[in-house]
């Protein structure tokens, strides 16, 4: 097991995808960051706190839980199934920013993007990780990424966060081959 | 969790999961989302050998919002009431490829037999059975509490709920027993003596012969339908000395408190167990519940359904 | 052509004592005797208890009517296997046994089977409908010799019919037996009314419904002085009426099945309704009471209410279901089980209650008679110390309603010799 992003690496990398967003989007305003949870969730919550500094306004920030659109839930355990929050403004003609915190094989992507195709169509959408470990599955990128960490498929990814965790780290688990 | 048979089957864990699955899917339905790809593929059967269609259409819906292949294999005229055998019948299920049976049977314990004569390989959920259970009833009237009274708590600790009716022969109160205990409430069943069952003294609740007593007691009142062949058996002298001492009416309403709430599985026998103006009054969830029924049928198809195969788990 | 000549070598005797036992044709011709027949067949059967060929009061054979659940033939076989060399078949067959015609029929297949005496019971009302008497003197006087009376399945609800029966019946030293279940109180029974009942919603069978027949039919038998035994009693409460009448003299008999001895409604919790039977499976209470009834005397016999039923009557809904269960080929190992491996009887009690006792209530001829030299040869040989594991698969009925599918039960009958024939050896019907 190896330290691959430390406290202070995560909290660089959120201010800095925190400026891309807002360098993209010229601005907040039209910005609806949605994480997925559950730490996905906290990094959309931190995400907001970076921009709202900086912008010196409030972002809009909500959380879409995307288990009920999950193509592998046949092949996992139950899941429960998290809240989903929209701001009150919905998400019509705006720019949704999702964030998870590793990026695998896509699909949790391509499930997030099926759960907004239900609530209403964004101008556009784009996609935020902390983690990129490679892998892809589905012809999804991301347009913002924290780091990236090459890995093999045997190894896993272990995001923890003092929200939930007590401690910010990034962990790798499992031998490279 | 294979089948859902009776409350029974449930963990305090496992009960709450699913309230807290229909909070979120009733969110989702509050909202423009109407229908989830979750079990698109999936096939359920509506097994009904007894009329209900309040029932049949409610998971219906539920399973028709998760995406699922509804078949609906009815009441009355069907082969089940013409003497074939819950054999043939769950062979046929079997054929079909159920994944789920969702049985609402005259017989108490005929969902059980299903399950576990191993006919099919599918998903029991009991729709009601007899005098024995209705598990999802008991949940979505669970779950219509938990919304009203229960200030943000996951379980029911400390609500008062009265029961009020023919217990002996209610699926709906045996159900409703069993879970509101679980869940930490106190309910006492308010019937004349002859209905209730003997034995129900080792029942978890409080048992009495006097409504009027029990009402400003009580969070919650959840009257129960009076069948129209009771009248005839001798468990009590008439319709209008059964309302007299046992309909929740106006003047019973006023000793309530003020945030209790009425509720009634339906359907109701306005006039005999259930006054009109009460069933229309704004203490009334009677409708609620019904609304309720659908998220809280689609999380428990969801907790059956969706994930693995229990035993193969998977990274 | 000479006698056929046995030696059952080595067992021991209901009362504990090692003999052998001489069977030469059709008798006992010797016990103790010197094992120097040289021309007898010799068996050994160290470590097993030989008992007196065990008679059944009150056996369902469905022939008549519904040959496809049970024949005269496959019930005498599931008997023989059993140690049994007597059973006496209820009349609720279709045609039911209210005339001398069924009555005579079932005798004469129960000879032509030849494994064991089947002793027909006759009905104590035409078609059981417990209105009209039967024609009981007709049975009495037929081939069959009837004087057992029965509408088992039914009760003889009227009190004045039941009083006419009782009273009929002492011309010929009969006895009524009753299946004591008030009807009123039972109407769409299913199990026993208590906690477990209420919980599972299937409708009950209270125990007052057997008791309060019970109790009017002993102050009936006292007034009118005639005789009356009482079927598959199954509630502490009926066992105390009955200790009382007998306290008072009143000249009552009283069975209990192997069943009531083990089982309690705690098994309709699965709904099965293998377990399923009438009168119901009651209280563990219930069960002990029974014991130490029969154990001290108040009931006087073990009697199986064997109750074949076809697959599909039970592999269905509970209140759907036939109420029964088999009883012949597990009887012996059942009442091992409860009475003798707990202490609570000897093996001559055994032998009294589930030969001597019931021969002598259904005034069977030659059969019960014990072990005794000149007695009819009718003999069960039981190895307390071996154990088998039942399986409804292998039965000899011709249903496999076994409530015990799948115990392991103490007990193994190896021979069971009737009239000197060898109907089961080394556990095989012959």
């Amino acid at each position: 097991m190896s330290v691959a992003l430390s406290a202070p690496d995560i909290s660089r990398a959120l201010i800095r995808i925190s400026h891309e967003i807002l360098e993209r989007n010229q601005g907040a305003e039209n910005i609806i960051l949605l994480g997925i949870p559950t730490r996905g969730a906290h990094l959309a919550t931190r995400i907001s706190q970076t921009i709202s500094t900086i912008e010196g306004r409030d972002v809009a920030v909500g959380m879409l839980d995307i288990t009920m659109h999950r193509d592998d839930l046949r092949m996992r355990p139950l899941r429960a199934i998290m809240p989903t929050s929209i701001p009150s403004s919905g998400i019509e003609g705006r720019d949704v920013v999702l964030i998870d915190d590793v990026f695998f094989s896509g699909r949790t992507i391509r499930a997030a993007l099926d759960a907004l195709g239900e609530i209403g169509r964004p101008r556009s959408v784009q996609l935020a990780v902390l983690v990129d470990r490679g892998h892809r599955e589905l012809p999804i990128r991301a347009d913002y990424v924290g780091k990236n960490l090459p890995t093999s498929p045997t190894q896993s990814v272990r995001v923890h966060l003092t929200e939930i965790d007590g401690i910010d780290e990034v962990l790798i688990e499992g031998e490279s081959n | 969790m294979r089948h859902l048979l009776s409350i029974n089957d449930l963990s305090l864990t496992d009960a709450i999961g699913i309230l807290d699955t229909a909070t979120e899917l009733s969110r989702i339905s509050d909202g423009q989302v109407k229908k989830l790809p979750t079990l698109r593929g999936r096939t359920i059967v509506n097994l009904f050998a007894e009329d209900s269609t309040r029932t049949r259409i409610s998971f219906e819906a539920a399973a028709k919002r998760l995406s699922a292949d509804v078949i609906n294999f009815s009441a009355k005229g069907s082969s089940i009431s013409k003497g074939e055998s819950l054999k043939d019948t769950a062979m046929t299920l079997q054929a079909m490829g159920a994944d789920a049976v969702v049985i609402r049977h005259g017989a108490s314990g005929a969902p059980q037999r299903l399950a576990d004569l191993e006919w099919m390989t599918g998903s029991v959920i009991n729709a009601g059975d007899g005098t024995h259970e209705h598990p999802s009833q008991a949940l979505l009237d669970a779950f219509t509490i938990r919304k009203h009274l229960g200030k943000g708590a996951a379980d029911l600790a400390g609500i008062k709920v009265a029961i009020v009716g023919d217990v002996l022969h209610s699926r709906v109160a045996r159900s409703n027993v069993l879970l509101l205990n679980l869940l930490g409430a106190h309910v006492t069943l308010v019937a004349p003596p002859t209905l209730l069952p003997v034995g129900v003294e080792s029942w978890p609740a409080t048992i009495s012969y006097d409504l009027d007593s029990v009402l400003s007691q009580v969070d919650v009142v959840m009257m129960l339908r009076v069948q129209q062949e009771r009248m005839s058996d001798l468990f009590f002298p008439n319709a209008r000395e059964y309302s007299r001492y046992f309909g929740l009416n106006l003047q019973r309403l006023a000793l309530m408190q003020p945030h209790a709430i009425i509720m009634h599985p339906g359907p109701m026998n306005r006039g005999l167990e259930i006054a009109a103006e009460v069933a229309d009054s704004a203490r009334s969830v009677i409708v609620e519940q019904v609304a309720n029924g659908v998220s809280v049928r689609m999380a428990i198809l969801y907790v059956l359904l969706a994930g693995a195969p229990s035993g193969s788990e998977s990274n | 052509m000479s006698e056929t000549k046995f030696v059952l070598k080595g067992g021991s005797l209901p009362d504990g004592s090692m003999r052998n036992i001489l069977i030469v044709g059709d008798s006992i011709s010797a016990i103790d005797a010197t094992v120097n027949e040289a021309d007898a067949t010799i068996i050994d059967v160290t470590g097993s208890v030989i008992l007196p060929g065990l008679v059944d009061l009150h056996t369902h054979l469905r022939e008549p009517g519904r040959e496809d659940a049970e024949t005269v033939e496959s019930a005498s076989r599931a008997g023989a296997k059993g140690g049994f060399t007597a059973l006496s078949a209820m009349a609720n067959t279709s045609p039911v046994a209210d005339n001398a015609g069924v009555v005579e029929q079932v005798y004469r297949l129960g000879q032509a089977a030849g494994l064991l005496d089947v002793f027909p019971i006759g009905a104590v009302t035409q078609g059981l409908k417990g209105e009209a008497l039967s024609e009981i003197g007709a049975m009495a006087d037929s081939v069959a010799r009837v004087r057992v009376f029965s509408d088992d399945g039914m009760c003889v609800f009227d009190p004045l019919v039941m009083r006419r029966a009782l009273e009929y019946i002492k011309k010929f030293d009969g006895v009524i037996a009753q299946h004591a279940q008030e009807p009123r109180l039972t109407v769409g029974s299913q199990m026993n009314e208590g906690e477990i009942s209420a919980r599972l919603g299937l409708r009950g069978w209270p125990a007052i419904a057997e008791e309060a027949i019970i109790a009017r039919d002993v102050l009936l038998t006292d007034h009118v002085q005639s005789r009356l035994h009482v079927c598959h009693v199954t509630t502490a409460g009926g066992v105390e009426i009955i200790r009382w009448a007998k306290a008072r003299g009143i000249n009552v008999t009283a069975e209990v099945t192997p069943h009531h001895l083990l089982l309690t409604d705690e098994l309709a919790s699965t709904y099965d309704p293998i377990f399923k039977v009438n009168p119901p499976l009651r209280t563990e209470k219930d069960v002990q009471a029974l014991r130490e009834a029969l154990a001290d005397g108040t009931i006087d016999i073990v009697a199986t209410d064997h109750a074949p039923h076809t697959m599909e009557s039970k592999e269905c809904e509970w209140q759907e279901a036939s109420f029964g269960m088999l009883g012949l080929e597990t009887a012996l190992s059942i009442v091992q089980k409860t009475m003798v491996d707990t202490g609570l009887l000897t093996w001559q009690g055994v032998a009294t209650r589930m030969s001597t006792a019931p021969a002598a209530i259904g005034a069977y001829f030659d059969q019960g008679q014990g072990l005794v030299v000149g007695a009819r040869a009718h003999i069960s040989v039981i190895d307390p110390s071996k154990t088998w594991i039942v399986d409804r698969d292998i039965v000899q009925s011709r249903s496999r309603n076994t409530p015990f599918h799948g115990y392991e039960l103490p007990g193994v009958v190896t021979h069971t010799f009737f009239k000197g024939k060898a109907t089961l050896i080394d556990g095989v019907v012959a």
